[in-house]
């Protein structure tokens, strides 16, 4: 069984080199944060955000494509990797979680299985919505900070010590809403298929098979924060965004918020009863939600020194990621279920 | 975190204290030129010693602000400004020091005809740095107001410059030996000198305070 869910580990390590850069990068690299700090603060929140609320992702790409088989989960979490992989090696943009939505479409097509299109055009919906929210979360926070910078007239080294701060705990709320929101990525799949059973802790307190699957995902993330994560970290705090700590706080704060937002029951549930939209809770790209608010402090400063030919390989990347993904899954699929004799779906 | 704070309160305080000593260094100054020109040679020589240990706190402060800046990784986007910020307005008060110690080393002998151009000069180059320490301050904690300063030292700075050119007419106007007038100058330039620092740092304060913007 834990061989099946290498693929699933594996993606969830690329997850935690890459993804935590994007929460701490600009901390690290600066200086502001330890990266020891840091790592074990992002691994914590990760973990615990992945077991208490992965499950709304989850379920989402549950009804996308119901995999049944540990097989088949297997082989559609390797060709979402597989797809990452390629597409970091040829340096184009990529998404985990659109190459696993890609992957399981694959899937779907493969088994027979019919792909639900009203869950689809959701889940396309929130990839075009996240990077725009995150924009529009980080021109509020922008005009809000500017604002109180402005009214309060805060000492240089008094702002150093509050961004710190501030950078810790938007950075903890990015890793809790990363591990929530993107461990439907690394173990969404497994799901269905999920042979864990349940463990009663203490007497009393159920740890479901899900939330265990959701634990490794988060454990997976997790190792790698800690193996890979520090040198992303450089390469995003010194080399990539050059952000100052204050813009950096906005920006993780928007990334944060908005991951929160697409993985929260509670806050869909909260907003629903308010007579407000239903927000889908799909696993998003935390990278294009950096792109979008990063975009959105860009337009108010007079959007200058915007790279659109680098959002324009963004959003190609919506369509070539999903697509890439599902004709890997289904070649993988063929080879797993012709050439090794194993059931990919029941 | 309170530790950081704390820190952070500490060298706040040690910056403020050290602007304090360029502002008052810059009073003492004065002074020490008003009691030389009166020949008040015994309260001229305590405003020079006071001035010399205003110089040696200054320094002080400035190198353990400038080390915990960097053990600490404070400030990570603003340290560099920082540091010229002080180094600089340190290289004000060295100025400062070694102008009136040239006065007690050489002696110059100035005419009475030459005070009141001396004391303009002076009195220029203490607004300059009356408003370039405004500016420092300004610089930490309310940066959108720097360039209203930075304003008020060029203005005296180019006070300091009508005042010297004027002061080096009137000393190649007498009649004195083109030693002396020589003599002289030297110490126009030395005054004018300290006004020139202080522009010098107010425009590099000009740019960093656009850099502050977030």
């Amino acid at each position: 069984m834990f061989f099946f869910l290498s693929s699933g580990a594996f993606l969830g390590w690329s997850l935690g080199a890459n993804d935590a850069a994007n929460v701490f990068g600009t901390a690290v690299g600066t200086g502001m944060i330890k990266f020891r700090t840091a790592a074990v603060l992002a691994s914590l929140c990760v973990v615990v955000g992945a077991v208490n609320e992965g499950a709304g992702g989850t379920e989402t790409l549950g009804d996308l494509g119901n995999i049944n088989a540990i097989a088949g989960s297997f082989t559609v979490a390797l060709a979402a990797a597989l797809t990452v992989t390629f597409m970091t090696k040829m340096k184009l943009p990529v998404s985990t979680s659109q190459a696993v939505v890609g992957a399981i479409l694959g899937w779907n097509i493969f088994s027979g299985y019919d792909t639900d299109y009203s869950i689809l055009s959701r889940i396309v919906g929130t990839w075009i919505l996240c990077p725009v929210l995150a924009a529009l979360f980080a021109i509020g926070i922008y005009k809000l900070v500017k604002f109180g910078l402005g009214k309060i007239k805060i000492h240089l080294l008094t702002l150093d010590a509050y961004t710190r701060i501030g950078l810790l705990v938007v950075g903890m709320l990015g890793a809790y809403s990363l591990g929530a929101n993107n461990v439907a990525n690394v173990v969404g799949m497994f799901v269905p298929a999920s042979p864990l059973s349940d463990i009663t802790l203490f007497g009393d307190v159920t740890f479901t098979g899900t939330q265990q699957l959701f634990f490794l995902g988060g454990i997976a993330i997790s190792v790698g924060i800690f193996t890979y994560s520090y040198r992303v970290m450089q390469t995003v705090g010194k080399d990539l965004f050059r952000l100052s700590p204050e813009t950096a706080f906005i920006i993780v704060a928007s990334h944060s918020l908005v991951l929160y937002l697409f993985a929260s029951e509670g806050l869909r549930d909260f907003f629903m009863s308010i007579g407000l939209a239903e927000i889908p809770l799909v696993p998003v790209s935390s990278s294009q939600a950096i792109v979008g608010a990063i975009l959105g402090i860009a337009l108010i400063k007079g959007a200058r020194n915007v790279n659109w030919k680098m959002l324009g390989g963004i959003s190609s990347g919506w369509v070539t990621t999903p697509v890439i993904a599902g004709v890997i899954s289904y070649v993988s699929l063929f080879v797993m279920q012709n050439v090794f004799d194993l059931s990919v779906f029941n | 975190m309170a530790s950081l704070l704390k820190l952070s309160k500490m060298l706040k305080s040690e910056i403020d204290d050290f602007l304090n000593l360029v502002s008052e260094a810059g009073i003492l100054f004065q002074k020490g030129l008003e009691l030389y020109l009166k020949e008040n040679r015994e309260e001229f020589e305590a405003r020079l010693k006071t001035i010399t240990d205003y110089e040696r706190k200054a320094d002080e402060l400035r190198m353990n602000i400038e080390r915990q800046l960097y053990l600490k990784t404070l400030i990570p986007e603003n340290r560099g400004d920082v540091l010229a910020i002080l180094e600089n307005t340190d290289d004000v008060i060295d100025t400062y020091k070694e102008t009136l110690t040239k006065f007690y080393v050489e002696s110059p002998e100035i005419d009475n005809q030459f005070n009141d151009l001396f004391l303009e000069l002076g009195d220029s180059t203490l607004n300059s740095i009356e408003w370039l320490v405004r500016a420092i301050r300004a610089f930490f904690k309310d940066f959108e107001s720097v360039n209203d300063y930075i304003h008020k030292v060029a203005f005296y700075e180019h006070e300091c410059d009508v005042a010297a050119v004027k002061l080096k007419q009137e000393i190649f106007d007498a009649d004195l030996r083109l030693s002396r007038k020589m003599h002289l100058r030297y110490f126009a330039e030395n005054v004018e000198s300290i006004s020139d620092a202080a522009e010098a740092v107010s425009d590099r304060l000009a740019i960093y305070a656009i850099k502050r913007q977030i």
